[in-house]
């Protein structure tokens, strides 16, 4: 039996911890622990409800956006405000935006190092990777002459002894299967992908000012200007360049990432059976499809337990708990009960070992992440999860889009379930929205047409106009998973704020019951070739997209005073 | 291995970057930093024959926006070259190597190469809990910290977090976080680069710059370079004419606000800060907060989780005072020339930054902002 321990996990947003017994080959049992902690929700105490936003959008600078988006949904769920149908329509546009980008960097730049050998990349023919490329895509990047330019710029980069952030890695490890075309073809993608991500993502500085950390959101709204005849607007001229852009982004997703994830799949078929997790799936839902006070989602809300899609149930938001039976917090009550947010209560109480420290003792506490639950189930969320409750519920576009994907590879529904199935579902959802992208700009371009300029409920901006004590919760779907924030407001101030995130949901650690986590979970039994080189670890638990930053935030501390602490240590 | 002279530019011609471009590019980092036209051939001579110095960036209680905005760094195409000639040895976000081997990679930077690294340090620094409340590889953040910036050449605290304490340190500091300059008392050539994030543009200027001349730019008060903080958002932005025409955006998606009138009284904190935005804005020029039409947020400023809260309240916000007159009177306040640092004592009257049921010693006016304990010196560190 070796015990290893991966700290830092890194190709991730934040600090995570993994560690495994690893006997015969394979991970016998797994313990996922999170490494930082701010306190969030604290230090949202006693401030306007309508700043929060700009608060927790800083939860996570890689998914920017998608706490913005949560926030304010809670405040006004809370203050009874109804963001105009521009507002909608440019949230869809921000959301879809943010996601299509982030899965793409994902693919790419935090994961594809676990499946793509950059050094085997150096002894690729390059017309054999053009003949490849050709054959997988009409891309126009493909020529014998491209691929050899990419090869002699990373000829000379590894020349030089400088790896920089290649440094140091698995490179010619026995898990890495691709031939080395395909390990060149990927890195000119990687290469293209780095320059693609900035160009694409300036829709979210026309309609946003900035990214990362967008700044037009409004608690009612948005604060874009709409008015198609304005210069200081969004305009007609703005309404083209979103489409100039968006249509870039959908090239790029259709002809480059989707045709690269069913080649590497291809080749990694037994990732088909490994990595499973928890089988229980959740998703609240995404993307309005009108102004309606419970409005149809383009992307349907609901459960799937222990992998059976044959039923979708409906999802209910009081069912959630969370416990910190192995977290560094304390209830007041006791860590054995486990508590509904609306409820939550967090005291931080850090019982760890005191750093520097080798092990973590993983019979107590032993992360910053709490368990959140579903009626008392680990549940996983995200790409996966969103796309087989669509998949399940009918959605005609994404069973069209999974039918391709398991035709091509030529394997089973049930090849879902499993490391590669998140990766697949992960790209199947980024070609979805890439193709919508277009039907909501022109939505707000009719809409724009019709005269409608209004972006905010100017009625609910007054927090006189609010009722004196309320209570708000939203949601929405993060690329990472379904997000929750939920809010408490008494006399126009913030007096109690929870998030519980997709990271927490999915990294969480064991709950009261002793129920694993779905990242430990979905560890189990995968094979590890060289222990000292996890590289199949890393495989699964990036599969999820990690983002700890996201998951780790959560303090209320009613009963404790905490110092403030100002100047030097 | 060839890190000599020459490599660059043959970096260059890969890209299709012809030697005059590459000149002119130079001629755009001189004029940035107002260098005679003759120091545009020694940038390009510096770059040229630099070997790729070692970069390592670490991040402790962070979002990654920092990275984020470092990954939109771009324009114009020898910027990303610029970018290249760095070799970034350390990057948890971006290192193909993972735990034990990302640890030795860190390792490797700092004892064989002390001194002559360049330290990122994106994310504020726990003190509380026995440093606890970060750890990577079982190290507190604390001691990452100190033992990474103590033997660098130089570092860079990118973004208002690693800078100033950030969101972490917002009241009541859960964590006891602060930035690199309190947390690492001493740091060698400490330069504040911050913002939420900060911007790439200036990343690659400020980078460029280091590289070219081994020192860092002058800054101001709290440390930043002058080329990008030196002024305030209000006098360089767009805007402005209509602030002196007392054109004002009065509610969301009014006529004004859709004809681009001024965010004062939308609570833009523009009068009070202190960035670049409104000359290169963001993602390679496209757009910027007010251009978007939404209030600055003051986000390149010490504590401005707390002295530019509530963000939707106007700035002036003094007893017996108008909002009229006390629009005049930011315009006299600076028109008295207190742009270059953070006016600290007459920005703690003007913004009101608690709610009056938040606990605190100061329930009317904040304190003034306090600049952090080790200021760099105002003409950059190195000799």
């Amino acid at each position: 039996m070796t015990h290893v321990v991966v700290d830092p996990v890194t190709r991730i947003e934040g600090h995570l911890r993994i560690e495994a017994e690893v006997d015969g080959g394979q991970v016998k049992d797994a313990w996922s622990s999170s490494t930082m902690f701010r306190g969030i929700e604290l230090i949202l105490k006693g401030r306007d409800p309508r700043d929060a936003w700009a608060f927790t959008q800083r939860i996570c600078g890689v998914c920017t956006t998608v706490h913005a988006i949560a926030s304010i949904r809670a405040v006004e769920n809370a203050i009874g405000a109804t963001p105009p149908p521009n507002a909608r329509i440019l949230r869809t546009l921000i959301n879809a935006a943010q996601c299509i980008q982030d899965h793409v960097i994902h693919f790419y730049h935090l994961h594809a190092l676990d499946w793509v050998d950059v050094v085997s990349a150096l002894s690729a023919d390059p017309a054999k990777t053009s003949s490849l490329a050709q054959s997988i895509s009409d891309w126009p990047l493909s020529s014998t002459q491209y691929f050899t330019g990419v090869k002699t710029r990373l000829k000379d980069f590894v020349d030089r002894g400088q790896l920089g952030p290649f440094a140091n890695a698995y490179w010619g490890h026995p898990a890495y299967k691709l031939p080395p075309e395909a390990n060149l073809m990927a890195v000119a993608h990687y290469l293209e992908a780095l320059d693609w991500q900035r160009e694409f993502i300036k829709i979210h500085a026309i309609l946003g000012g900035k990214n990362p950390h967008l700044q037009s959101f409004l608690v009612g709204g948005m604060a874009t200007p709409v008015d198609p005849n304005s210069q200081s607007s969004l305009n007609i001229g703005t309404i083209s360049n979103l489409r100039a852009l968006a249509a870039k982004g959908q090239d790029f997703v259709k002809r480059v990432y989707l045709p690269d994830v069913l080649a590497i799949a291809g080749f990694y078929k037994e990732w088909a059976g490994i990595g499973a997790g928890v089988g229980n799936y959740m998703t609240y839902g995404s993307y309005p499809e009108n102004d309606a006070p419970n409005p149809p989602m383009f992307l349907p809300a609901g459960i799937i337990m222990k992998q059976d899609i044959g039923k979708v149930l409906a999802l209910d938001p009081s069912r959630i708990s969370e416990s910190v039976k192995h977290a560094w917090y304390d209830y007041s009550g006791g860590d054995d009960k486990a508590l509904h947010p609306s409820q939550g209560e967090t005291l931080p109480h850090y019982t760890g070992p005191q750093p520097p420290y080798e092990r973590l003792d993983l019979a107590q506490k032993y992360s910053w992440l709490k368990s959140p639950r579903y009626g008392g189930d680990a549940m996983e969320v995200g790409p996966l999860a969103r796309m087989l409750v669509a998949y399940a519920s009918g959605q005609p576009r994404v069973k069209e889009l999974v039918g391709v994907a398991l035709g091509s590879l030529k394997v089973g529904p049930e090849a879902l379930f499993s490391t590669l199935g998140r990766v697949a579902a992960r790209c199947i959802e980024t070609v979805l929205l890439a193709e919508k992208m277009d039907g909501w700009i022109d939505e707000l371009a009719a809409n724009m047409g019709s005269g409608d300029y209004r972006i905010q409920d100017n009625a609910k901006w007054d927090p006189k106009s609010w009722p004196k004590d309320c209570f708000g919760a939203g949601y929405h779907e993060a690329p990472r998973g379904a997000l929750g924030h939920w809010v408490h407001i008494k006399d126009g101030i913030i007096v109690n704020y929870q998030c519980v995130v997709p990271s927490t949901w999915n990294a969480g650690p064991r709950d009261v019951a002793g129920k694993r986590g779905p990242y430990e979970a979905s560890l189990l039994g995968t094979p590890v070739a060289k222990p000292e080189q996890p590289l199949e670890i890393l495989r699964t638990v990036h599969s999820f997209d990690p983002c700890m930053a996201c998951g780790v935030h959560v303090v209320d501390v009613h009963k404790r005073e905490l110092a403030h602490v100002r100047g030097g240590p | 291995m060839s890190t000599g002279e020459g490599w660059l530019i043959g970096e260059l011609k890969r890209r299709g970057v012809s030697r005059r471009e590459f000149v002119l590019f130079c001629a755009g980092i001189a004029g940035t930093f107002a260098l005679p036209g003759s120091a545009a051939t020694k940038i390009a001579a510096a770059l040229s024959k630099t070997k790729k110095p070692i970069l390592v960036w670490l991040e402790f209680q962070d979002c990654c926006g920092n990275t984020e905005s470092f990954l939109r760094a771009s324009a114009p195409t020898v910027g990303e070259v610029i970018l290249d000639t760095l070799s970034l040895d350390y990057h948890e976000t971006i290192m193909a190597a993972a735990g034990t081997q990302a640890e030795e990679a860190l390792q490797n930077v700092v004892k064989t190469h002390k001194g002559e690294y360049l330290a990122v340090v994106e994310g504020s620094i726990p003190t509380g809990a026995g440093g606890a409340y970060c750890t990577i590889g079982g190290k507190s953040a604390l001691s990452i910290a100190r033992e990474v910036c103590g033997g660098a050449a130089a570092t860079i605290a990118m973004g208002t977090c690693a800078t100033y304490g950030g969101l972490p340190a917002a009241a009541p500091n859960p964590t006891g976080a602060l930035g690199v300059a309190d947390a690492v008392p001493g740091v060698k050539n400490l330069i504040n680069l911050s913002a939420c994030p900060a911007n790439a543009a200036n990343m690659v200027a400020l980078i460029a710059y280091y590289l070219t001349f081994k020192r860092w730019p002058p800054v101001d008060g709290v440390g930043r370079p002058l080329f990008a903080y030196g002024q305030s958002i209000h006098d360089a932005c767009e805007r402005r004419a209509h602030f002196d025409a007392g054109q004002y955006v009065e509610a969301w998606g009014d006529e004004a606000h859709r004809n681009g009138y001024c965010l004062f009284k939308m609570g833009c904190k523009g009068p009070v800060t202190h960035q670049n935005c409104p000359n290169i804005r963001w993602n390679e020029g496209t757009n910027w907060p007010i251009g978007c039409g939404h209030p600055c947020i003051g986000c390149a400023e010490p504590d401005f989780w707390d002295k530019m809260t509530p963000f939707y309240q106007h700035l002036p916000n003094v007893a017996g005072f108008g909002v009229s007159e006390s629009i005049d009177k930011v315009g006299v306040w600076l028109a008295a020339g207190t742009a270059v640092a953070f006016g600290a004592h007459t920005v703690g009257k003007m913004v009101q930054h608690r709610l009056a049921t938040r606990e605190g010693p100061d329930t009317e006016l904040p304190a003034p902002p306090s600049p952090p304990s080790k200021q760099p010196p105002k003409t950059g560190g190195m000799p």
